[in-house]
């Protein structure tokens, strides 16, 4: 038994650390994370060139790595060091495209920076729910034509190509009858809202009105298990992104707790405040461990690798959402400011909650899936 | 990253598996399974079919008689024997004083005692919490006062678990009450029937009597009983303390627990339905399943920083503080899990050789009063804020 990473993937994490410590520190971040671009070409080359979406994918897919310790070794980076890039929508969408074939010179070209894809799975009355797909797809020839909406696409600005799910079959909430589909994004009746997020970055919703595609765009077959598969793999990146963040948290909040004097002696010595943030390094060590799970999970049968990712993505929310209001809590009022890189990391832990499920829905998935055994 | 265990300790833990079947005696087994009382016999019959296949002092060296098990060994024990419904073994002797006598003992003391702790002829109690020194243990005041070739002991000691069954005890007292607290301390080692010592049951909130106060009136004690050198317990007492720092978190026995808890709710109905299909009690159980499932991970990395000789940290607390908190959330909704037959409470129900008619269902009796005495967990080995300081205080605060 050993937790610690391979050679090859502490050489990774450690590379994009010093890297991002050099070249994206707190000043990068309030300069890009809030600006119209939500992103910076440079550092996303920059991180490229390092790997960080290489390691995302298979060998055969065009990547050097693609396990589940890969993708957490880069997102832990990311995590740490609070990067806003397009990781996530490449992460879904290269997943579906590596898994289905047929997509290598996309995939290549994702993978060496010079197209950002992203993913577009859910939709404004389907809150968490990947099989609540009112988005048609119907036949137009040989082709298709798509109409539905979309919601809260990550860095769907950036992206010149959107993977959308959309109905061709069923009910409204069925897992049968969607299919996937490549929608340019310059098409002919996309329609793109593109805003910043409250944590930094950009999303946006997508509308679909008469969207002519060809044959061609449509990936794969039956697409509920592709998506099921690709968000797996987008939780264990958010839990490793957070477990990242989680991390600065701790080390801040320890810093500011040995430092900050009140009353004649740093607060840290009060035991109030100790207690508060014993149990906070506690439950981070469980949120890592949680992390872990998932990630050795990923290559699992379906029932078992989604119950660990559920579990996963609930203790992330759980813990995430102690971290942030904790750690924000202990700074006291400097940990309301603006300037402060430390109330940003909770945002974003907050804001994890927020994506591929939160804590009630995947406490919810957790016992539908125990109750299926 | 590697996630399982090696194939040697594959076949180690088959190989427990296998003994376990077939050595542990079915009647103990059912009795912890459901919840009923262990006798002196009970423990004493487990520790001698441990002791004869030499796995019962687990951490002990091989010279001494232990198995020469490394860290991940003595967890696989722990768990499966937790798993198959072993009891727990009685710690005092081999697990607490044993560890401090290979360390710190004179060589007439192991030759002695050891030998005596693995085949059952001692039966050991700890003297440590006295009625004014419980998470301030340094304050202790029984003390000890040299008179000629031995030390006569005056003062009070409590929560002396399994006190009523010892042959002997293992104390901290006062040999300076000038130096500072924690330096006038020593380890000395007590006959129970010495002329002076009297045993007073304590009977705790579910009526059990499992502790115990144990007073000191003018009690000779040889000096060769005393453990290392005079005034330096504390050191010994700390040693002892953090000896086991693996191990800590339970979670084999909180695994069987929880599987107990999902019988019962499973038995258990809510509008016609199993307890385990309503939306509350479900995500109640949820939540503690996922808890332990990362407790469970927590645990092996523990482990395998320490297989791999990483120095000791604060990581036996973090163990301590959130096994224990799952482990009582477990007894909770077990509790909870029996709506109004948590209730009843019948004290004669909880012995094995009972058998009147039970007060709802078959498995009610023992649930209720598990529940309350598991609210020592969070108190004992150190409080859960005690362990907080201490994480505290490795974070650097």
């Amino acid at each position: 038994m050993n937790f610690e990473p391979t050679d090859d993937r502490r050489m990774l994490g450690d590379s994009l650390n010093r890297y991002l410590g050099d070249r994206w520190g707190f000043e990068a971040w309030k300069r890009v994370a809030a600006s119209d671009a939500g992103h910076d070409p440079a550092i996303w080359a920059g991180l490229v060139e390092l790997g960080a979406v290489g390691a995302l994918f298979t060998e055969e897919s065009g990547g050097f790595a693609g396990g589940a310790f890969d993708i957490h070794a880069v997102f832990h980076a990311l995590g740490r060091n609070l990067v806003v890039e397009p990781f996530l929508g490449t992460l879904l969408a290269g997943r579906v495209l590596a898994a289905e074939g047929g997509h290598e010179t996309m995939l290549a070209s994702m993978i060496d920076g010079s197209e950002i894809v992203t993913a577009a799975f859910y939709e404004p009355q389907g809150r968490y729910d990947i099989a609540d797909v009112t988005t048609r797809a119907v036949r137009d020839g040989e082709g298709w034509v798509l109409d539905g909406a979309k919601s809260v696409v990550p860095s769907l600005g950036l992206a010149g190509t959107v993977l959308v799910s959309a109905r061709i079959d069923g009910d409204a909430t069925a897992t049968d009858g969607i299919g996937l589909f490549l929608v340019p994004s310059d098409a002919a009746g996309v329609e793109i809202r593109d805003y910043g997020l409250i944590d930094g970055g950009r999303g946006g919703d997508l509308t679909l009105r008469g969207v002519r595609l060809d044959a061609g765009s449509r990936v794969g077959g039956a697409a509920h298990a592709a998506i099921e598969d690709a968000v797996a793999a987008g939780i264990v990146a958010l839990a490793a992104e957070a477990v990242g963040a989680m991390g600065f948290c701790r080390d801040a909040t320890l810093d500011y707790l040995r430092t900050r004097v009140q009353f004649g002696m740093p607060i840290g010595k009060f035991q109030a405040l100790q207690h508060r943030m014993a149990t906070l390094a506690i439950e981070i060590e469980q949120a890592s461990s949680a992390a872990i799970n998932a990630a050795a999970a990923l290559d699992q049968p379906r029932h078992a690798r989604e119950r660990a990712i559920s579990a996963a993505k609930f203790t992330i929310g759980r813990v995430g959402a102690l971290v942030a209001e904790e750690s924000i809590h202990l700074h006291g009022g400097i940990g309301m400011t603006w300037e402060l890189p430390l109330p940003h990391y909770a945002k974003r832990l907050i804001m994890i909650d927020h994506m591929l499920g939160d804590e009630d829905h995947h406490l919810g998935r957790y016992i539908a899936l125990g109750a299926a055994a | 990253m590697e996630l399982n265990f090696t194939p040697d300790e594959e076949a180690f833990r088959a190989e427990v598996r296998t003994f376990l079947a077939e050595k542990l005696p079915r009647h103990i087994v059912d009795k912890v399974n459901s919840g009923k009382r262990l006798t002196k016999q009970d423990h004493e019959e487990f520790h001698a079919i441990l002791n004869a296949r030499g796995w019962l002092a687990s951490h002990w060296p091989e010279q001494y008689g232990g198995p020469g098990w490394s860290v991940v060994q003595r967890y696989i024990f722990d768990y499966e024997s937790a798993l198959a419904g072993a009891p727990r073994i009685v710690p005092f002797g081999v697990s607490m004083l044993g560890p401090v006598l290979i360390k710190y003992g004179t060589e007439a003391q192991k030759a002695h005692y050891l030998p005596r702790i693995l085949d059952g002829s001692d039966w050991w109690c700890q003297g440590y919490s006295e009625p004014g020194s419980g998470s301030d243990l340094a304050s202790l005041r029984t003390s000890a006062v040299r008179d000629g070739d031995a030390y006569v002991v005056n003062g009070q000691k409590t929560w002396t678990t399994l006190g009523q069954h010892a042959d002997m005890i293992f104390c901290l007292v006062r040999t300076d009450p000038k130096a500072k607290k924690q330096e006038g301390i020593s380890f000395l080692l007590i006959d129970m029937k010495s002329p002076g010592i009297e045993v007073r049951p304590i009977i705790t909130l579910d009526g059990e009597h499992e502790v115990n106060e144990v007073f000191f009136t003018d009690v000779r004690v040889p000096v060769a009983n005393l453990v290392g050198e005079e005034n330096k317990g504390w050191t010994y007492a700390k040693y002892l303390l953090t000896y086991e720092r693996t191990n800590i978190a339970g979670v084999g026995g909180s695994i069987a627990a929880l599987d107990w808890l999902r019988q019962i709710a499973g038995k258990q109905k809510k509008s016609g339905r199993p307890l385990t299909e309503d939306p509350f009690f479900a995500a109640r159980l949820a939540r503690i399943e996922i808890d332990l499932d990362n407790m469970k991970t927590t645990n092996l990395r523990v482990l395998a920083a320490a297989a791999h000789g990483a120095p000791a940290g604060p990581e036996s607390s973090m163990l301590k503080v959130r096994g224990t908190e799952i482990r009582q959330e477990i007894s909770s909704l077990t509790r909870r899990a029996l709506g109004p037959y948590a209730q009843p409470f019948v004290s004669e129900a909880l012995d094995a050789e009972h058998n009147g008619e039970s007060i709802g269902p078959d498995y009610a009796a023992p649930v209720a009063a598990e529940y309350f005495n598991n609210r020592k967990l969070s108190i004992f080995g150190g409080s859960n804020e005690i362990q907080r300081t201490i994480i505290a205080g490795a974070l650097g605060l």
